[in-house]
């Protein structure tokens, strides 16, 4: 296992360091003057200019700049916002929870309905419901979620007034975080409503990024437990006099999870993108928002440093699935 | 004129004729099965002709306002304005004149992202599966490296190094979208390579460029026509998503992301000025995505959803 986990590691040391280049470029390939972009100063006296110059390094030949700021990131310098001046780690860390609790929430809802569904689907194949079942699937697939959450707050939050527009949580509730989710902050605050405060302001924005992998799964899903559902020892099981339900919930389902859950793994990508477009339709403050704001607010070392963190959010992500798949799958463990 | 190229000259070119007519014809009874493919394709034919024909079904020109009717909702929806069939924008635009505009960029879009991503990914991808070795290498693990960032996320810092605007959106995406191309011209081109009928050409004396595009390349396209179809949707979508976020097109294209971008602070008020132009975006995206399943059953047998 531990093997396993080494080896997966050292196959990501080339694009870790192929995604730190990208964001070494990216100051640099920038139109106007790094020096005046990486400072925030809009006007610099030549002076100035080369003593922030000399203070950033700028001086020193490429190589070595680039060895000092790998040697930064393997030390937890992620450099400095321009705006807020604040490291650029400390801002991910605070905010990472946000949409880690988004996405959770959003994976919960596309796991929990996209299974049932793909298992109906595939079990009543060529029926109505399979028919129904996957042309929701395929619109859901081919939904700009963009607009399928400003459409939820059109109808949730204008016409009906159930559920908020933006933010975590309504502003009268104040607590100190403690796990980062508000869901678990809110119910160790003990503040009377707080709870439902929270489930109320993430329910639209997880349907909305859970919209896209919803329909993955339930595609994927009715693959291969059609696949399934035609090998021998299904039908050796049916044969035997086995219920039904019993058939398909435990000897099929469980033959038919392996590709499901590599599916799911995938997503992760996914829904750090999606975040991007959810979280700035709810003012979700999660590292989507964040990105896109600094995009507008040019606080370029944010951009520099958020995409070196996030890529590798991604790489752990996809490692952990990949070690998850080799505990449940053994011939992957001892290839 | 005996060397092939007349019909009705020399024999050999109508034996070669045969399968690949009947390959056309075995293609389109799979892909006539497929009702939803079929749909898609009927779709997305009425959406090329209503962007070539735009300037002449649009009721009025794209950026056109009517200072006497902002927000007006459709007629059928209380409005008062039946000339505005889906209502006005904002700053008293015919909402429907700029959605049938809007169906140009989209599809140019499409078509641009996709033959970039597609003719550079192809490319790329012989080369790295022709040669192997050291230059596989480095090819594989930059694709490699794109593939780690979430694709939006990377269209977006490209568009701030580039600045906003369509065009760059454009090679942004087309950028993001390529290493598939890469990917799968590659292991296709691996495959292939070890075949008899490429040792056989390579023998009678054909050069590595003749052996990459004309032996090897028209064998991998099943896979990769496959994939051009959902870039194609891809490409839509991200560039509408891109518009939306204020990095695509700018105002006042009439590109549909772009227009939801400036409808969004009147969602409440204006439900029209949203529900429209996203749902084109919608259909769109679905046409295309149908045309894709139908492609993929038709295709290849191996890939074939039951």
């Amino acid at each position: 296992m531990v093997r396993l986990i080494l080896a997966r590691l050292a196959v990501l040391i080339p694009t870790f360091v192929g995604v730190t280049i990208i964001a070494f470029a990216f100051i640099r390939l920038l139109p106007g003057d790094p020096i005046q972009l990486l400072s925030g100063e809009r006007v610099m006296s030549p002076e100035r200019h080369a003593e922030v110059m000399h203070d950033l390094g700028y001086d020193r030949p490429l190589i070595v700049q680039y060895g000092s700021y790998l040697g930064g990131l393997v030390t937890g310098d992620f450099g400095s916002s321009v705006v807020t001046k604040r490291p650029v780690l400390q801002d991910f860390l605070t905010l990472f929870p946000a949409t880690l609790e988004l996405s959770l929430a959003a994976m919960l809802i596309a796991v929990t309905i996209g299974i049932p569904a793909g298992v109906l689907a595939a079990v009543k194949r060529g029926s109505i419901l399979d028919q129904a079942v996957m042309s929701v699937a395929l619109i859901g697939y081919s939904m700009p979620i963009f607009w399928w959450g400003l459409l939820l707050i059109i109808f949730f939050s204008g016409y009906l007034g159930w559920t908020p527009v933006s933010g975590r949580i309504s502003l009268v509730y104040f607590f100190p975080p403690v796990t980062g989710f508000m869901l678990i902050d809110s119910l160790l605050s003990g503040e009377k409503g707080a709870f439902a405060s929270a489930v109320s302001h993430l329910i639209l924005p997880a349907i909305v990024l859970g919209t896209i992998p919803l329909a993955v799964i339930a595609r994927q899903t009715r693959s291969a437990m059609l696949e399934v559902l035609g090998e021998d020892y299904v039908r050796t099981a049916r044969a035997k006099g086995l219920p039904p339900l019993l058939v398909v919930g435990v000897h099929a389902l469980r033959n038919a999870m392996v590709p499901v859950v590599t599916t799911i793994g995938l997503q992760a990508g996914y829904l750090l993108a999606g975040a991007i477009l959810t979280e700035t339709i709810f003012s979700w403050p999660g590292i989507g928002k964040w990105m896109v704001d600094s995009v507008f607010k040019r606080d370029y070392p944010v951009i520099q440093g958020g995409l070196v963190l996030i890529a590798i959010t991604i790489m752990m992500v996809n490692l952990l699935v990949d070690v998850l798949y080799g505990l449940i799958n053994p011939r992957i463990r001892h290839g | 004129m005996a060397d092939g190229h007349d019909p009705n000259g020399s024999v050999a070119p109508a034996v070669g004729e045969v399968p690949r007519r009947a390959g056309l014809v075995e293609f389109w009874f799979y892909f006539g099965e497929s009702r939803g493919a079929v749909a898609g394709l009927v779709v997305f034919g009425l959406l090329v002709a209503i962007a070539i024909l735009a300037p002449l079904i649009a009721p009025f020109p794209p950026s056109e306002q009517f200072r006497d009717a902002l927000l007006v909702p459709p007629p059928w929806a209380g409005g008062d304005r039946p000339e505005f069939f889906l209502g006005t924008d904002p700053v008293g635009r015919d909402i429907l004149s700029r959605l049938i505009f809007g169906a140009r960029f989209s599809l140019f879009i499409g078509t641009v992202v996709v033959v970039v991503a597609l003719v550079g990914g192809i490319t790329i991808g012989l080369i790295a599966g022709y040669v192997g070795g050291w230059v596989e290498a480095i090819i594989m693990r930059l694709m490699d490296i794109l593939l780690a960032l979430p694709s939006l996320l990377l269209a977006l810092v490209l568009v701030t190094i580039l600045g906003p605007g369509l065009e760059n959106a454009m090679i942004a995406i087309a950028i993001v979208l390529q290493p598939h191309f890469v990917r799968l011209t590659r292991a296709a081109v691996i495959t292939e390579r070890r075949k008899d009928y490429v040792t056989a050409t390579r023998l009678i004396g054909a050069g590595p460029l003749r052996l990459m595009l004309i032996t090897i390349l028209p064998n991998c396209m099943a896979p990769l026509i496959v994939q051009a179809t959902l870039s194609f949707s891809n490409a839509i979508l991200d560039a509408a998503a891109l518009g939306f976020l204020g990095m695509g097109a700018q105002p006042p294209t009439p590109e549909w992301g772009t227009m939801l971008a400036e409808a969004r602070e009147f969602i409440l008020r204006a439900w029209w000025v949203v529900t429209f132009p996203g749902l084109a975006i919608l259909i769109t995206v679905l046409a295309i995505n149908l045309i894709g399943d139908g492609l993929r059953d038709a295709l290849d047998p191996k890939l074939r959803r039951s």
